[in-house]
């Protein structure tokens, strides 16, 4: 069991062409930074010195986690953690 | 015919640029696309002479649109009225104010019927077959209406708990409808999902650097009915914060390529106080809004918690010297009814919103009451009439008598709005 990362189609060429991408951590800052150990380049996409860019949104199952706890969110086994570019909408 | 003019997509924040395609972001810091035009050669290519001799719809400004080829849906959108509103002005004590109506937009009753025509276009020429969006309403309308006349299958997905008129006006499309149970901003990134997975032209998500496009023929017809000059002030209502900033850019590209002379205008906005992320950070001085998670608002067309272009809405407000505000559910109404009596103009309740926030920033200072002021009237009251039924007087009910009249019209009270 793991968090499993959605990664948006037009970022999947900077995690391997991957769609999903699985990690262990205890926070949502804690699966980014496993991310960002596999896919170094992805990170610096999400991160701008050490926040995250203004138009990323991150969703944990289905909630903004700006209405959580952000970053420091808890995560458990089985959570979904998705990528999801801001400029939607309107 | 417009292809020549367009150079592809840039990233708005770090430049980067793209060839054009249905990707709405950067793959380098997730800004957003927009269109990167060739300003010289739509200088040499247009004239004013040349535009009065177009019909009057948002295409006889196509140079500035992003289509290799001619429109193929939403022909006649666009070309509504921009109303002189002396009664209004009057009762606002003001001396030059106008109201661009696009409540008679055709074919669905709103602004929106510009930011389609253009997505829906483009995404014949992109070869999309299913088109989509996430919506408060007016969009949904739009979309729904101008792909089946264009033989597209479209899927919109709107809050479960919109007006009744708004999804039976979406419904009779033969649109696919999905009603979501929750916010707006939810169905937004539900439908980025779904874009994403089934590859479809989603107006406002991969499309949207088209799109947006769009709203600028609404800030264009503004300065050309105007004699091609800008007033000193627009108000405008915010929902995910684009339009503001498109009229700012239609008014900036009419003076780049020498349509005007000068498009210096301050821009206000307007939100319900029921969902008001943009307003809140403009008067906290904040440099990006802070999102909204349960909006409560009878502006529902407003309630996006979480604007897309929050940030350069509060932006285009700050630089301009504009500012911002919001207004109650009662003043929403009541501005509803003060449009209605003053100028004959049911809007819906995003023009409320627009013209409560008018008067506000009048009573603030904010507007000189000696300035030329427009104030954006995007959608149509007939579609959001939930909001006003139970605060408008019912018809007095008389037998068909004179007997009966008579004491009606010499003895009572007029009929009280709102």
């Amino acid at each position: 069991m793991a968090i499993r990362i959605h990664i948006p189609t037009p970022m999947r060429q900077h995690a391997d062409g991957q769609s999903t991408v699985e990690v262990n951590a205890s926070t949502v800052q804690g699966v980014l930074a496993e991310l960002g150990a596999k896919y170094p380049a992805l990170s610096q996409r999400i991160f701008d010195n050490g926040q995250v860019r203004r138009f990323v949104n991150l969703y944990l199952n289905d909630e903004d986690i700006r209405y959580l706890d952000n970053l420091a969110t808890p995560v458990k086994d089985g959570d979904e953690l998705a990528i999801i570019p801001a400029v939607a909408g309107g | 015919m417009s292809s020549s003019f367009v150079r592809g997509m840039k990233c708005r924040l770090c430049g980067q640029t793209y060839p054009i395609s249905a990707n709405n972001f950067c793959t380098e810091d997730f800004g957003p696309l927009e269109i990167d035009y060739d300003y010289e050669a739509i200088a040499e290519a247009v004239d004013r002479s040349k535009i009065a001799l177009r019909p009057f719809t948002m295409w006889r400004y196509q140079e500035f649109l992003p289509l290799d080829g001619e429109p193929t849906v939403g022909i006649h959108v666009g070309g509504t009225p921009l109303v002189k509103a002396d009664r209004l002005a009057e009762a606002l004590g003001v001396e030059k104010l106008w109201l661009k109506n696009d409540a008679v937009n055709f074919p669905t009753l709103s602004f929106k019927d510009r930011v389609v025509a253009v997505a829906l276009s483009k995404a014949k020429e992109l070869g999309f077959t299913t088109v989509g969006c996430a919506s408060t309403g007016n969009l949904a309308n739009s979309v729904a209406a101008n792909a089946a006349a264009a033989g597209l299958e479209s899927y919109i997905l709107v809050p479960a708990d919109l007006e009744k008129s708004k999804i039976l006006g979406t419904s009779i499309y033969r649109a696919k409808v999905v009603g979501v149970r929750g916010t707006y901003d939810e169905v937004n990134r539900l439908c980025t999902q779904i874009a994403f997975k089934y590859g479809w032209g989603f107006v406002n998500i991969n499309l949207r650097p088209f799109y947006a496009e769009g709203s600028k023929t609404f800030g264009f017809e503004i300065a050309e009915q105007l004699g091609w000059r800008v007033p000193q002030h627009v108000v405008c209502p915010m929902a995910g914060g684009s339009l503001i900033g498109k009229i700012q850019k239609a008014f900036g590209e009419l003076a780049k390529v020498g349509l005007i002379a000068d498009a210096t205008c301050k821009f206000h906005g307007a939100q319900p106080s029921g969902c008001s992320p943009i307003s809140t950070a403009v008067k906290n001085g904040w440099e990006s809004h802070r999102p909204v998670r349960k909006p409560n608002t009878i502006a529902k067309s407003l309630a996006i918690g979480d604007p897309a272009d929050g940030y350069f809405a509060a932006k285009v407000i700050r630089d301009s010297g504009g500012w911002a505000e919001d207004v109650s559910d009662a003043e929403i109404r009541e501005a509803m009814a003060l449009l209605g009596r003053t100028e004959g103009i049911f809007a819906e309740t995003a023009g409320g919103v627009t013209l409560a926030v008018t008067r506000k920033l009048l009573e603030q200072g904010r507007i000189p009451r000696d300035e030329e002021i427009v104030v954006s009237i995007t959608g149509n009251g007939l579609k959001t009439q939930d909001a006003v039924a139970d605060v408008l007087a019912k018809p007095a009910v008389i037998g068909p008598s004179l007997e009966e009249f008579v004491p009606l019209y010499e003895g009572a009270a007029e009929p009280a709005l709102v």
